[in-house]
C-alpha cells in the first residue's frame, strides 16, 4: 500500500515534496532512520488512496542537511526530532531546540517571544493539576492574557519507536498497543495494516466488521473524555458525572466484550485475536441506551449558554493554517480541513459501510471541535450498528487469516479518535528492523502554538481539553 | 440550569456500594496471570507446588512472556515455575499457550490484587515473602493510622502510555466516586497524604517525581500504578518502574489496573481494608 520513491538528494526530495503538496498532498511526516548503515530521510505524504514514502538517503559522514521547515511549515516538529534522535542539523530549521530530548539548560534557555512590560512566563507542569499526563506548558503572559505558550514535551519520551527494533512481529502489537494507550485500537489497526501490507493478507469479512466495532467504540470513549474534561473545566459537576458515566459504560461494555477496557488483545495480524465474548443482539441491546442518552446530554450541553460562553471563540485556528499544516482529526475537521482516512484511504470494512460523513464545520474555535466530537460519536454509533449488522450468518467465521511475516516494508494507517495513525514498518529476517509510528497527537500539538488569539489564563483548559490530544503519543 | 438537576436523576444511583457491599464487575475482572496450582502438592515446600519441569516441556514457558515475567528456577523445594505479576501485562500468551499452567486471577480487590512488598507480586508467594509483608503491614499501618477518614492523593505520571490516567480519573466519577469514602485528589504535594505514581518511569520524570515527593508532608503513602510503574513493563529494557525514585508502598499491578483494583490499593495503603493473611 506504500508508494516508495527514493530521491538523490535531500535538496531533491524538498522538491519532490514541495511539488507534491502544491498539487494539494498532504504532508504527513518526515523522520530519520539508519537503513542499510547510512542515515536515510523518509518522508510521508497522503493522497487519496495512498500514503506515499519519499526517501532521500544522506552523504556518509554527514552532519547537516537542507531543513524542510522554511518550505513545508509542518515539518517543525519532526525535524527537532530527527535532531534529537541522529545529530543532524537541519540548516535553516527556524528552532534548533530540544523537543524530545531533555536538553541542557543553556539549550533551553527561554526565548522570549513576546517582550514587554510586565511580561513573565508561568512554567505550568510537567507535574500538573489533576490527573493529567505530565507536559510543561511556559506560557508567557502579561498577567492574564496569553499571546505565547511554549511547550516541554520531553519528559515522557519513553523512546518506544526504538523499542520495536528487533522485536517479533507479535511482540509489536503490543507495543503498538502502548504507544498511545488510549488509542490502542487505531496503533495496533495501523500496525496490522502494515503487516498485512506486507504479507499481502487479506483479513476475513468477519474480522474487518469487528475491527470496525472496536475502532468506534474507542473513538466513543475518546470523544466522551474530552466532553467530560471540557464540562470539568467549565465547573458542571452534573455534566462532568454525565459524561463520565456515559465513557465508562462504553469501557465496560468493551470490556465484556473482550476482557480489556481499552480493546487491546483483540487486533492482530491477519483478522482479530477472537470473536466478542457477547452476541451482535446482546451489543445491539447495551448500546441503545448509551447512544439515547449521550445524545440527550450532549444536546443539552450545547445548550448551555454558561458553557458555550466558555467555548465560542475560544482556541481559534484557522481554516488557512489547518490546511496548510495538515491538521488531523476534529481539530482539523474543525477547521473546515478534513482528510478522514476511514473516508479518504478505507480499511478494513470501511468501504462498505455506507455512513455519511460528518457537515462541514468551519469556526475552528473550541465550541465546533466539541460539536465536530459528538458528530463523530453519533456516527460512530451508526458504523457499529451497520457493522454488526453486516456480520455474515454462515456457520464457520474465521477470526483470522495465517499471516507469517515476510520481508519488506510498508506504511499502514488507521483513523484515531485524534486523527490518523501512520506505521512505517520494515520487516527483516522475519523480525522488525525499524517501526516508526506516527501519532495524530505528534503531528496536531504543535498548534497549540497558534490558538491563543486574545485568550486568556481561564481558556487554557478549554483548549487544551479541546486538543483531546494525548502527550504520550507526542512525546513517544 | 434547571435541566442538569434533571439530567443528574435520570438513572438513579449509578455509585458502586463496594466496599460495603461486593461488585459484581470488580469480581469477574481478570487481573493478572497466576500459576495453575499443580495437582501433585509436594509436603515439603510448605503449601507451595514443586514440579519436575523437564516432564512438563517448560523448556519455552519463559519464551512464551514478552517482559519476562514468567520464571523456571532450579532450586529443589522451590516452586519451580512463578509468574512476576508486577510484570505482567496481560497479553495472555501464556495462558493460551499453556492453560494447565497459567490463568488469569479473578477479582479486582481484595488482599490478592495489590501487593505491599515487591515480591510479593511473584507468584506463588515464597513463605519467606510473608515476613516482609507482615513488617511492610505494621510500618504502614503505623504511619497511616491518621488517614482513615479522609485522604488527599497528588497523582504523578512517570511516563506512562496514557490508559492508566483514564483508570485514575474514573474514581472521580459517579461510578466509583471515591469522595463518597473521603478520599480527593489534591494539586499541591503540600496537601497530599498520598502519592500515585503511573508509567514505566522516564529519565525526564526523575527529577519532577522527586521533587514532588520531597514536597509532600509526612505521613505519606506511595502508590506505583500499573505494571509500568512497579517494571517498566515492555520497556524494562531500559526503565525500571518508579521504585528507584520514591519509596513505593504498595504495588497494583495491571496494564492498565482497573479504577476498582486503584481504589483497592488506596484503601489497602490507608488502612480502610482489612489486607488479610496472604499479603
Amino acid at each position: 500500500m506504500t508508494i516508495s520513491s527514493t530521491e538523490p538528494t535531500v535538496a531533491a526530495l524538498r522538491e519532490a515534496l514541495s511539488a507534491r503538496i502544491a498539487s494539494g498532498m498532504r504532508f504527513a511526516g518526515v523522520f530519520a532512520a539508519r537503513r542499510d548503515g547510512s542515515l536515510t530521510l523518509s518522508a510521508h505524504v497522503a493522497v487519496a488512496g495512498e500514503i506515499e514514502t519519499l526517501e532521500a538517503g544522506l552523504p556518509p559522514g554527514a552532519g547537516s542537511y537542507p531543513a524542510l521547515t522554511p518550505e513545508i511549515d509542518a515539518a517543525f516538529w519532526y525535524e527537532r526530532v530527527i535532531h534529537d534522535e541522529t545529530g543532524l542539523i537541519p540548516q535553516g530549521h527556524p528552532r534548533i531546540a530540544p523537543l524530545i530530548a531533555p536538553g541542557s539548560p543553556a539549550e533551553h534557555a527561554l526565548h522570549r517571544h513576546v517582550t514587554g512590560y510586565g511580561m513573565f512566563t508561568i512554567p505550568h507542569g510537567p507535574v500538573r493539576s489533576g490527573v493529567l499526563e505530565s507536559m510543561e506548558y511556559l506560557v508567557e503572559t502579561p498577567g492574564e492574557a496569553i499571546p505565547h505558550l511554549n511547550m516541554r514535551i520531553f519528559y515522557k519520551h519513553r523512546g518506544i519507536a526504538s523499542r520495536f527494533t528487533d522485536a517479533s512481529v507479535s511482540d509489536g502489537v503490543l507495543l503498538a498497543e502502548r504507544t498511545e494507550g488510549i488509542a490502542s485500537v487505531a496503533h495496533t489497526l495501523a500496525y496490522c495494516h502494515a503487516v498485512e501490507a506486507i504479507v499481502d493478507c487479506e483479513i476475513p469479512q468477519e474480522a474487518a466488521l469487528l475491527r470496525v466495532v472496536h475502532a468506534e467504540l474507542e473513538r466513543i470513549a475518546n470523544h466522551l473524555d474530552v466532553a467530560m474534561r471540557l464540562a470539568d473545566a467549565a465547573g458542571l459537576a452534573v455534566a462532568t458525572a454525565r459524561f463520565a458515566l456515559h465513557k465508562e459504560r462504553v469501557m465496560r461494555l468493551v470490556s465484556e466484550l473482550c476482557g480489556n477496557r481499552f480493546g487491546r488483545g483483540v487486533v492482530v495480524p491477519g483478522g482479530v485475536s477472537a470473536f466478542p465474548r457477547k452476541s451482535p443482539e446482546w451489543i445491539l441491546a447495551e448500546i441503545g441506551p448509551i447512544q439515547k442518552q449521550i445524545s440527550v446530554d450532549a444536546e443539552a450541553l450545547m445548550g448551555t449558554s454558561s458553557f458555550l460562553d466558555r467555548l465560542r471563540g475560544t482556541g481559534p485556528l484557522t481554516c488557512d493554517r489547518a490546511r496548510e499544516h495538515g491538521a488531523l482529526g476534529p481539530i482539523g475537521k474543525a477547521s473546515g480541513y478534513t482528510d478522514d482516512a476511514r473516508l479518504a484511504r478505507p480499511y478494513d470494512a470501511y468501504p462498505q459501510l455506507n455512513v455519511e460523513p460528518v457537515g462541514q464545520h468551519s469556526g475552528g474555535d473550541a465550541m465546533t471541535r466539541l460539536r465536530v466530537r459528538f458528530d463523530e460519536a453519533a456516527r460512530a454509533f451508526r458504523f457499529i450498528r451497520m457493522a454488526l449488522a453486516e456480520l455474515p450468518e454462515r456457520e464457520r467465521l474465521t477470526p483470522r487469516m495465517p499471516c507469517s511475516p515476510l520481508d519488506g516494508r510498508a506504511t499502514g494507517w488507521a483513523e484515531a479518535p485524534q486523527g490518523e495513525v501512520l506505521y512505517d514498518l520494515t520487516i527483516d529476517g522475519g523480525r522488525i528492523a525499524h517501526c516508526q509510528p506516527r501519532s495524530a497527537s505528534f503531528h496536531n500539538l504543535v498548534l497549540m502554538h497558534e490558538v491563543f488569539a486574545g485568550d486568556i489564563l481561564t481558556d487554557f483548559p478549554f483548549i487544551e481539553a479541546s486538543f483531546g490530544l494525548s502527550v504520550a503519543g507526542a512525546a513517544l | 440550569m434547571s435541566i442538569w438537576v434533571l439530567r443528574g436523576l435520570r438513572n438513579g444511583i449509578v455509585t458502586t456500594r463496594w466496599p460495603k457491599r461486593p461488585d459484581e464487575y470488580a469480581d469477574s475482572w481478570r487481573g493478572p496471570v497466576t500459576v495453575v496450582p499443580s495437582p501433585a502438592a509436594s509436603a515439603n515446600s510448605g503449601g507451595g507446588t514443586t514440579r519436575a519441569h523437564v516432564a512438563l516441556g517448560l523448556a519455552d514457558v519463559e519464551a512464551v512472556c514478552p517482559t519476562g515475567a514468567i520464571e523456571i528456577s532450579d532450586k529443589p523445594h522451590v516452586d519451580t515455575l512463578t509468574v512476576d505479576q508486577g510484570r505482567c501485562i496481560l497479553c495472555g500468551r501464556c495462558v493460551a499457550a499453556r492453560p494447565d499452567l497459567f490463568a488469569w486471577s479473578r477479582g479486582a480487590t481484595g488482599p490478592g490484587a495489590a501487593a505491599l512488598a515487591r515480591q510479593a507480586l511473584v507468584v506463588p508467594e515464597h513463605p519467606e515473602t510473608d515476613e516482609a509483608i507482615a513488617a511492610a503491614r505494621v510500618e504502614l499501618a503505623a504511619r497511616t493510622a491518621a488517614l482513615r477518614r479522609s485522604v488527599h492523593i497528588r497523582h504523578v505520571d512517570a511516563g506512562s502510555d496514557g490508559s492508566e490516567e483514564w483508570e485514575i480519573q474514573a474514581l472521580l466519577g459517579p461510578v466509583y466516586d471515591v469522595h463518597r469514602l473521603g478520599v480527593f485528589f489534591t494539586a499541591s504535594p503540600r496537601h497530599a497524604d498520598v502519592l500515585m505514581v503511573t508509567g514505566a518511569g522516564t529519565a525526564g520524570m526523575t527529577g519532577p517525581l522527586r521533587t514532588t515527593y520531597d514536597g509532600m508532608p509526612d505521613p505519606k503513602v506511595v502508590i506505583a500504578v500499573g505494571t509500568d510503574a512497579i517494571s517498566g513493563g515492555l520497556l524494562s529494557s531500559r526503565f525500571n518502574g518508579v521504585a528507584g525514585v520514591v519509596p513505593v508502598d504498595v504495588w497494583v499491578p495491571g496494564s492498565p489496573p482497573s479504577p476498582f483494583a486503584i481504589l483497592n490499593a488506596l484503601l489497602i495503603a490507608t488502612r480502610r481494608l482489612v489486607t488479610g493473611a496472604r499479603r
